[in-house]
């Protein structure tokens, strides 16, 4: 019998535990719910539908959606819509091409053996410990002296001068997300036997063919547990965009601390619950193809 | 063009190089020809170059010096995917993320095979390793029996004119191991195809081999049948591996054919035996080898050529053998007797102290090398 099974310790740790890591979503989400617009206190949630919106000071009275006053509010702002789309095509396009290239890093750590071989594996550790701030001033300070440069030298005007926007934010993600994808493919990789390559070989198949067909797919997981990983990272990303971002390239990280300078709506709690909802639903979903792949198929 | 042999090595070296930065000898000037239909086994303990030898065969590694050849074809670098043999590996490495069917069809599919002709032929392997009715299954979910044959059945459905065997039996249990060790030889025989057959089991190899090259530092000690192997050891590292033997230490007084009569110091005395090598000297420090099922024990008091009288050290039963060892003049041996009648009687033991009368006899006293 497990001693700690009962120990009102153990019970208190998770007490403890899940209080901190969830309490604070759930009453995000329920704020976002709130009839008060200034959203300092929970006023109760929006009691009405109406063909309009009713105010009473600041407290919603009805509204045509009713207690998702807010969340149709959300709808309707253009500039969450902008930044939710850039935010999304730079964490797909940055995550696609940071999980090839740490793919392909990995894959070469993994079996080759080259002079700055140690040089490269400790170079994957550095983008990871440096504060991020550092790196975001870093990458602002490369682009700004490179583009320029390049701007003079090419006599670029209007709107071919080379400026910060999606471009830089994507490219500095993928600088941060490749150590990321290398070191959990690596980790896959850990265990691979050779002998499933020579197999294939063996068999037929020339080097294309066996990556494809062998390799591939059984490093699946690990590229896609990297993927993953990186996207979140990219997706809630604010320091390293907050220095590479430029106009039309707002994200909904940058986006809500703007509107938190200004004043904090319960639009950004439900901006909050939407973003939750599809993270969590993109895991359960990443969990269940994982149980799938390893449930024998009969 | 076809060949008298399956597959031949001519003076291969390989070098690896240690992660200390020496350079070593993984395999050391090795020739073999290994004939067409032949089961051929490479044994040695691990480090000895058989596996080595074997990859080298199937296109893994190149050789550093010398030539590999497949069927009168020089191998050269040609990959593994364009050499007309196929490998059973040690751990399998069969693809996980495949059916036991996929896995078959693979290499079917490498060669651009018809889908229909593809499922016959996977049909027809997993009968031929009594797999049928499996095909949907996922190697995880088979034996470890069961999953050595789908190795086999994967290797052989492409109709290597070579199957290379990497110690495909080394993590079965014993009682598998000896069913796979016969079906295995009866599926040679039956195909007609050469095995190439890698093992640290003597016992597996002189059971399956038609010949056995018995392998040690990268070089080919004994490359010879089973019966010339064991009866015929051609120097002291063979006889040594092989089975069992007993040393004796002594120098050679005369040579004719067939014979050399050997002088022993501990015993005082010369012993017949039979020259494993052509080139001995008269004077030459040499040892014998004899085995302990080959040395009788004979009536005492018994006088003669080959006899001589030991002390009984202990003596052990065994079952079907009873195991007597012995001081001979100071010389440990041990000795083997069948169990031939009934030893329920205590007194048809040897017992400790017990002074035997031991017969040496000339052809089964093995005169070698002494290196």
């Amino acid at each position: 019998m497990n001693p700690f099974k009962r120990s009102p310790f153990v019970i208190a740790a998770a007490v403890f535990v899940y209080t901190f890591l969830y309490a604070p979503i759930l009453i995000l989400i329920l704020y976002s719910f709130n009839a008060s617009r200034t959203n300092v206190t929970f006023d109760g949630f929006i009691p009405a539908f109406s063909e309009r919106v009713e105010m009473d000071g600041s407290l919603v009275k009805a509204s045509p959606c009713g207690p998702f006053h807010w969340y149709c509010d959300l709808a309707k702002n253009d500039d969450v819509i902008e930044a939710a789309g850039n935010t999304l095509t730079i964490a797909f396009t940055a995550t696609l091409i940071a999980t090839i290239i740490g793919t392909m890093a990995a894959l070469a750590l993994q079996r080759y053996d080259f002079k700055i071989k140690p040089f490269s594996q400790l170079s994957l550790y550095i983008p990871i410990v440096i504060p991020e701030i550092v790196m975001g001033i870093g990458i602002l300070t490369l682009f700004s002296q490179a583009f320029g440069w390049l701007n003079n030298a090419f006599n670029l005007t209007g709107d071919a001068r080379l400026a910060l926007g999606i471009g830089t934010v994507t490219v500095s993600h993928i600088a941060f997300m490749v150590p990321f994808v290398t070191l959990v493919v690596q980790a896959r990789l850990q265990g691979f036997d050779k002998s499933f390559e020579e197999a294939a070989m063996d068999l037929g198949a020339n080097e294309w063919t066996t990556f494809r067909r062998v390799t591939f797919p059984m490093i699946l997981p690990g590229v896609l547990s990297g993927a993953l990983l990186a996207f979140t990272l990219s997706l809630d990303d604010f320091v390293i965009t907050f220095f590479t971002n430029g106009p039309g390239s707002t994200t909904l990280p940058i986006y809500v601390y703007g509107l938190l300078r200004r004043i904090i709506t319960p639009q950004v709690n439900a901006l909050s619950t939407v973003w939750i909802l599809i993270v969590f639903i993109a895991v359960l979903l990443l969990q269940w193809l994982q149980s799938r792949e390893a449930k024998p198929a009969h | 063009m076809t060949s008298e042999f399956a597959v031949e090595l001519r003076d291969v070296v390989k070098k690896f190089v240690t992660p200390e930065g020496n350079e070593l000898n993984a395999v050391d000037h090795v020739s073999m020809q290994i004939k067409n239909g032949e089961f051929f086994s490479m044994l040695g303990s691990s480090g000895c170059g058989k596996t080595t030898s074997l990859r080298m065969i199937a296109g893994f590694e190149w050789p550093t010096e010398g030539e590999v050849y497949i069927e009168g074809r020089a191998m050269g670098h040609t990959p593994p995917f364009q050499r007309k043999v196929n490998t059973v590996f040690q751990s399998y490495a069969l693809f996980q993320h495949m059916t036991v069917a996929q896995n078959i069809a693979f290499g079917l599919e490498m060669e651009g095979v018809g889908e229909d002709e593809i499922k016959k032929r996977v049909g027809r392997a997993l009968e031929m390793v009594q797999l049928t009715g499996m095909e949907r299954r996922r190697p995880k979910q088979l034996s470890g029996g069961q999953q050595q044959r789908v190795a086999v059945a994967r290797a052989l459905v492409k109709t290597p004119s070579v199957l290379l065997l990497d110690e495909p039996l080394g993590a079965l249990d014993l009682k598998l191991r000896k069913e796979m060790q016969l079906e295995l030889k009866a599926l040679q025989q039956q195909l007609g195809i050469t095995f190439i057959y890698v093992t640290h089991d003597q016992e597996e190899a002189l059971t399956m081999s038609d010949r056995i090259a018995v392998m040690s530092k990268g070089k080919v000690q004994q490359l010879a049948t089973p019966v010339e192997i064991y009866e015929r050891p051609s120097n002291k590292f063979v006889a040594d591996f092989i089975g069992e033997s007993n040393f004796l230490e002594g120098t050679i007084k005369s040579l004719a054919r067939d014979e050399a009569v050997v002088f022993v110091p501990a015993l005082n005395a010369e012993l017949r035996g039979m020259p494993m090598s052509s080139d001995f000297v008269n004077g030459e420090a040499v040892a014998i080898s004899v085995r302990p099922e080959k040395i009788r024990i004979a009536e005492n008091n018994a006088k003669g050529d080959g006899l001589f009288e030991a002390k009984v050290l202990t003596s052990v039963y065994i079952g079907s053998d009873t195991h007597v060892y012995v001081d001979m003049a100071g010389i440990r041996l041990k000795v083997m007797e069948q169990n031939r009648i009934s030893r329920l009687d205590p007194s048809s033991f040897y017992t400790k102290d017990q002074i035997i009368t031991l017969l040496f006899m000339p052809e089964n006293t093995l005169v070698l090398k002494k290196d």
